[in-house]
């Protein structure tokens, strides 16, 4: 049975709508990201969850049970705040056995869930420090502590990682997935990040203006996007003008690949930048390296060619890379390419 | 320019003429006053400059002058509770408003600083008189027999410069307000807080730097009014400054008066330093 079930979520502002449509359900343990770029309405639904903004259209089902209906001092949500949302004017201790003392835990229970929550985050020794005098990746641990210890059915990040800086994140994502896996609650993170989605996530519910583009796991989302907006919006990519003959074939500029679903006439395939591989000559399809950029582990090349312009990358492993203004043959599998719908908009 | 020889000096340039006149216009007067209420004065000779200590005496051992302290300052206090009391909740709710509604009713909030005191003293008076609208109305609907006092009481002079410093409070908490974090209430609500525990834990106790700035500047404000106390309390209920201020132009024993006014700011100066003390130590987290 789904731990949570979203139905025909929706919500407006005034006349603008915010978030449309959103299905959604999501299995006990779970870890899904709702990614998307700012106004996608990702932030609205976690706050519908939450219960800070009220449900215009559709359920929300936690366990089987009216979420609406519930006050959201009775929802028992963990929630990470984006500003992390400490009460300056308590101790470390204090923030995090504040849930705990709403819920009328006698005193000894909370002081030993407190300072389990604390270790959980690896914070012992800090309980009677305040807030101001941590670094932000230590409030960030004290806000995961302070919604963790009520043992939440549902945990909300709302873009908890955006606040601290490239290599302090890259840390933390890896401690959120440990932590989040050792004790496994629901958790449902919101982000504008794809690289934070795709590194914690079990499942990327993809949005945009409102509506969800696709849902899916990480590498299927990425590898094998539904939509224009999904192919762009993670990860690199190429779009290639292509014409689909209408027998389970598709051809970029003489190249063939088969595509048993294919429609015929003119459609876009969407390959990765690192899924173009160099062919002999003769094979593939022809295009004209115009320019070529050196990032170590790998080098990045554009490439201009009657399909469209192209970013394809060649790892720097000692093989020759071809030089600006050299014409190379390019190819893909199949399974390399996936099919745009929605190539008309 | 030679740049770096003269930016040493900049500074005591820019500040030179604002010290001046605070030199001019605050510390020197201060200074004589301190002086005057040294100097010994008589029904006949006037003051005479000769250091004594008699005008010191007197207000220390004449019960009248206790009683016009005490009154002074019992006024003070009320006026500044009755703020913190109306003020905060109001603060709060400004802070929730709407910009558009926000501007109306803060306009109507700022309002009395707008109009001179006397003027809205005398609207007091108006309201508060034995047969004035306030006495009239609740006569009216039956829930009073007789005409409260409210002209010549220390009722009606706490009513009148509560409505006058409020505004004070309320932009101090107003500021403190605006610094809180916009998701704090639903942080504390989502981790099963209700509505009063949040204010009592989580608000309150992040907004006593606004209290105490405004409760700073309503308690020195309320103990050193003269306008309505002196309109509202008549020449029979004094106060310090309406005290001082018979003294000066009245008795025209100008030591005397001189010793009243050094007296009360000392007196607020104490007050005021003592309790912030108090209160930042108490609540040492928020102040940064």
């Amino acid at each position: 049975m789904s731990h949570l079930v979203l139905e025909g979520l929706g919500k407006s502002y005034g006349g603008a709508v915010a978030v449309e449509g959103l299905d959604l359900s999501v299995s006990r343990g779970e870890f899904i990201s709702l990614l998307g770029p700012s106004g996608c309405g990702k932030t609205t639904t976690l706050q519908m969850i939450a219960g800070f903004v009220p449900v215009d259209r559709g359920r929300m089902l936690l366990d089987g049970a009216d979420l609406a209906a519930v006050p959201p001092a009775k929802r028992g949500l963990g929630i990470v705040f984006q500003s992390y949302a400490l009460f300056p004017h308590m101790t470390v201790a204090e923030n995090i056995a504040f849930g705990l003392e709403m819920r009328g835990v006698a005193k000894a229970e909370r002081e030993s869930r407190t300072l389990e929550a604390m270790a959980l985050v690896g914070l012992k020794g800090f309980a009677d420090r305040y807030p101001k005098r941590m670094s932000g990746g230590q409030q960030q641990r004290v806000a995961l502590a302070r919604a963790l210890v009520i043992k939440p059915s549902l945990l909300l990040l709302d873009e908890p990682l955006s606040n601290l800086d490239a290599k302090l994140r890259e840390e933390m994502q890896g401690e959120l997935r440990q932590i989040q896996r050792s004790i496994g609650t629901t958790t449902i993170l919101v982000t504008h990040d794809q690289h934070e989605a795709m590194a914690l996530s079990d499942r990327i519910v993809v949005m945009n203006q409102g509506r969800v583009e696709q849902i899916g796991a990480p590498d299927t989302v990425y590898d094998r996007p539904d939509t224009r907006f999904v192919a762009n919006f993670l990860g690199k990519t190429n779009l290639l003008a292509a014409s689909g003959d209408g027998a389970g074939g598709v051809s970029v500029d003489g190249f063939r690949v088969a595509l048993p679903d294919a429609p015929s006439g003119s459609v876009s395939l969407a390959v990765r930048p690192e899924r173009l591989a160099i062919a002999e000559a003769g094979s593939g399809f022809p295009v004209r390296i115009t320019n070529r950029v050196f990032q170590g582990a790998h080098w990045l090349l554009s490439a201009h060619s009657p399909a469209g312009t192209l970013l394809l990358t060649r790892a720097n492993d000692g093989r020759p890379v071809p030089a600006e203004g050299e014409t190379v043959h390019l190819a893909f599998a199949a399974a390399d390419a996936s099919l745009i719908r929605d190539a008309a908009r | 320019m030679s740049a770096v020889a003269d930016t040493r000096g900049t500074p005591y340039w820019l500040t030179g003429p604002a010290l001046l006149v605070f030199l001019g216009l605050v510390i020197i007067p201060l200074g004589m006053t301190v002086l005057l209420s040294f100097y010994d004065w008589g029904q006949y000779k006037g003051i005479v400059p000769e250091f004594t200590l008699k005008n010191w005496v007197e207000i220390a051992t004449d019960s009248y002058f206790l009683e016009i302290f005490l009154r002074t300052f019992r006024i003070a206090v009320l006026v500044t509770l009755f703020s913190i009391v109306i003020g905060v909740p109001e603060a709060y709710i400004l802070n929730r408003m709407s910009p558009g509604w926000r501007s109306i009713c803060l306009l109507a909030v700022l309002g009395p600083l707008l109009v001179s005191v006397v003027a809205r003293t005398l609207g007091w008076a108006l309201l508060l008189g034995s047969n004035g609208l306030v006495n009239q109305g609740l006569m009216a609907l039956g829930v009073i027999g007789s005409p409260l006092e409210f002209m010549f009481t220390e009722t009606g002079i706490v009513i009148a410069l509560t409505h006058v410093l409020i505004p004070f409070m309320i932009l101090a908490v107003w500021a403190s307000l605006q610094r809180l974090d916009p998701q704090i209430e639903n942080a504390a609500s989502s981790l099963g807080a209700g509505f009063v525990t949040i204010w009592r834990r989580v608000i309150l106790p992040q907004i006593v730097p606004g209290i105490l700035s405004g409760s700073i500047i309503v308690f020195a404000l309320a103990a050193s009014a003269f306008a309505s106390p002196a309109i509202i309390g008549g020449r029979r209920l004094k106060v310090a400054a309406t005290l001082a201020y018979d003294e000066f132009l009245n008795t025209l024993n100008w030591p005397l008066g001189a010793a009243v006014a050094v007296l009360l700011l000392v007196a607020l100066v104490a007050i005021i330093v003592g309790s912030n003390r108090l209160i930042e130590r108490r609540y040492a987290q928020v102040f940064e």
